[in-house]
């Protein structure tokens, strides 16, 4: 776990005279009964990184199917650049996709899939060879060109499915898990590629991830998906350091949560809280808060050892539950042990403390309390 | 899994019997139509091509084989484009009654071929008569394509199923229309199938002679029609064993090559 997620490096865009590079307004997908997207609105900046973070079947895949058209809401709008494009097919957008399975094309050598959408486009002959060389050696595959995707890499098909993307130069590029079939060490080097290309070629990619990781170090911004609906968009450290409600709480990050009696007891108001575990410091009972500091009792009931960091869960005295983080600065691991049982107190900065909303949508920054 | 010593013998012996079965009496015509006498004598009393050379020189077969070829051609063409379409309607859109659609199509497979041949006799006399079109090669290549169009469906619904559609959504995001995305992406996945198809619906319409007695008219005469009414008369015993030993061979090519199309998986 980072101590804390880096700066937003988000377009700051301030004006209305950009039309968004993707508008949603009350999109709706129903299948049948399901209702896998359940009334969106979203603005995505152009030039933007943005991501969709959710857990699985939360309805992200059917979102940006229905960017690229192939699924057609069944209510609501799409709008791309300012565009309605709502009833459009899929060949008349000016989007492309990276498919999570890369669907690249088995019978064709990999220059072929990556000229294929010049060629269809009718664009010339010569052209089409300049841009189609110039895409692979943007992804660094220009001695590949004549292999067959079936005599490829994982990596390196995922690498061809985004040159052939990109050469067509789309307003907006879709990108749905392109790195959920890696490994962890190619996942670290594509994430820092895809973020290069994508500032080069300064295309609004609309990134679809589960891992809260990759969303928080890749994006401008983030969408949080839960059951169809979105539950907070914001620049990573927002949604991090101010969780809207108590699904982003949780699903970004450890959650940390606190209500009921323990939460009157420690904030002197009832309600739902959350504090990010690397903000609790750690101290003896005896110990005095600081003044701008919220403070608690408790025992330890386990450490965990993880490498770099301890992992502290407290029982507090006044009920609930808190884990906290510590950097192993000087103590190994034999040392850490024997912290099991001993009585501390848990403090933090009066500001890190996160008051939630149970519903969706009611986002309360610095909400804190008393 | 391990056999026994009998078993396994026991299960040789039953593969070898069964395979004898099939094809001994297709070696025995082969060898008789070399056979110098006139009879089906056995053993030979000499080898002769004297039957293949009479053979080749009898006009009614000859102009019976042509028939068989047209008529063949003409249903694997009808059974090309209509069996394509069906396996794309099908295995790519969902509407009402697909399942339904799917089942009557596979259906004249499993039909006695004397229950379609009656069928089309009644419909054509019903239908084409009166529109001044008589019972000929057309009825035949009609009759014909009713159980092609099966075998060409079957095969290239088939791989259409095994084919992801992403492949077909990919042409289509990166800019290609409804046919180009047919022609670049769906065809060069599922050619292989309908070509094995194709051949195997013509070898089928090519030995086919229930349906094909029903719907050809009196000066219509295909190979196996010629053969079924030569076999009665003692004269020319010796020349359609020619005929059934070329219809041998032409029937294990498109077999052989069907199978080995169909084998070959989507690289
Ligand atoms: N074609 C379909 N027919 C019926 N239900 C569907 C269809 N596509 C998606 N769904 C349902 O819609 C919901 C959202 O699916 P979706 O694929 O958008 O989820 P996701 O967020 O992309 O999940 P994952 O992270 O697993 O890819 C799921 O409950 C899924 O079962
Ligand atoms: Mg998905």
């Amino acid at each position: 776990m980072t101590d804390s997620p880096p700066p937003s490096t988000g377009a700051s865009a301030a004006g209305p005279p950009v039309p968004s590079a993707v508008a949603l307004s009350g999109v709706t997908k129903a299948f049948g009964a399901v209702r896998a997207v359940d009334g969106i609105d979203l603005e995505i900046r152009a030039g933007e990184f943005f991501s969709m973070l959710g857990p699985s079947g939360s309805g992200k895949t059917t979102v940006l199917r229905m960017i690229a058209g192939f699924e057609e809401p069944t209510g609501g709008r799409v709008l791309l650049g300012g565009t309605d494009v709502t009833r459009l097919a899929p060949f008349d957008r000016d989007v492309n996709t990276v498919f999570q399975d890369y669907a690249l094309f088995p019978h064709l050598s990999v220059r072929q899939n990556v000229e294929y959408g010049l060629k269809v486009k009718r664009v010339p002959r010569a052209e089409r060879t300049r841009r189609a060389a110039e895409a692979l050696a943007a992804v660094r595959l220009e001695d590949f060109a004549a292999r067959r995707p079936a005599e490829l890499s994982g990596g390196q098909r995922q690498r061809v499915a985004l040159a052939r993307a990109l050469v067509n130069r789309p307003s907006v590029l879709l990108l749905d898990e392109p790195l959920g079939a890696l490994d962890l060490k190619l996942r670290l080097e594509m994430q820092i590629e895809l973020k290069q290309i994508q500032r080069e070629a300064g295309i609004t990619f609309v990134f679809v991830t589960h891992d809260q990781d990759e969303a928080l170090t890749m994006s401008d911004r983030i969408a949080v998906f839960n059951a169809g609906r979105i539950e907070q968009v914001g620049t990573p450290a927002e949604v991090y350091e101010h969780p809207a409600t108590e699904f982003v709480a949780g699903f970004v990050g450890t959650s940390n949560l606190l209500q009921g009696d323990a939460a009157a007891q420690v904030f002197g108001e009832p309600g739902l809280y959350s504090v990010r575990p690397e903000k609790i410091r750690i101290t003896h009972p005896d110990d005095p808060a600081g003044p701008d500091e919220c403070s608690a009792p408790g025992t330890i009931v386990e450490v965990v050892y993880a490498g770099a960091l301890t992992r502290f869960v407290v029982d507090l005295e006044a009920g609930g539950r808190l884990v906290a983080l510590r950097q192993n600065v000087e103590e190994s691991s034999t040392d850490v042990a024997r912290h099991r049982g001993s009585t501390v107190l848990l403090a933090w900065q009066r500001r890190h403390t996160v008051r939630l909303s149970a519903r969706p949508g009611n986002t309360t920054p610095n909400d804190n309390p008393q | 899994m391990e056999l026994s010593r009998g078993a396994r013998v026991a299960l040789r012996l039953a593969m070898a019997l069964g395979l004898a079965v099939i094809y001994v009496p297709l070696a025995l015509v082969l060898v008789n139509s070399f056979n110098a006498s006139r009879s089906f004598a056995w053993p030979p009393s000499g080898l002769s091509t004297r039957w293949w050379t009479a053979a080749w020189q009898e006009t009614g077969l000859r102009e019976a084989l042509y028939t068989s070829l047209k008529a063949g051609l003409g249903a694997t063409a009808i059974a090309v484009v209509l069996g394509t379409m069906a396996a794309f309607a099908v295995t790519r859109y969902r509407f009402f009654g697909r399942q339904a659609v799917s089942f009557l199509l596979i259906l004249p497979l499993a039909l006695p071929g004397i229950v379609t041949g009656i069928a089309l006799n009644a419909a054509f006399r019903t239908v084409l008569t009166p529109l001044g079109i008589g019972f000929g090669l057309f009825t035949v290549v009609v009759g014909h394509a009713t159980f092609c169009i099966v075998v060409v469906f079957n095969n290239v619904a088939a791989r259409l199923r095994r084919l992801a559609p992403t492949a077909e959504e990919a042409s289509a995001d990166l800019g290609a229309h409804t046919f180009q995305t047919f022609w670049y992406v769906t065809l060069p996945a599922v050619r292989s199938a309908l070509f094995a198809g194709a051949l195997l619906a013509f070898a089928l319409s090519f030995d086919e002679i229930v349906v094909t007695t029903f719907t050809a008219g009196p000066g219509t005469q295909t190979l196996p029609l010629w053969i079924f009414d030569n076999l009665a008369r003692p004269d020319q015993g010796p020349i359609v064993d020619v005929v059934a030993a070329l219809l041998i061979v032409l029937s294990i090519v498109p077999v052989y090559l069907a199978q080995r199309l169909s084998g070959e998986v989507l690289r």
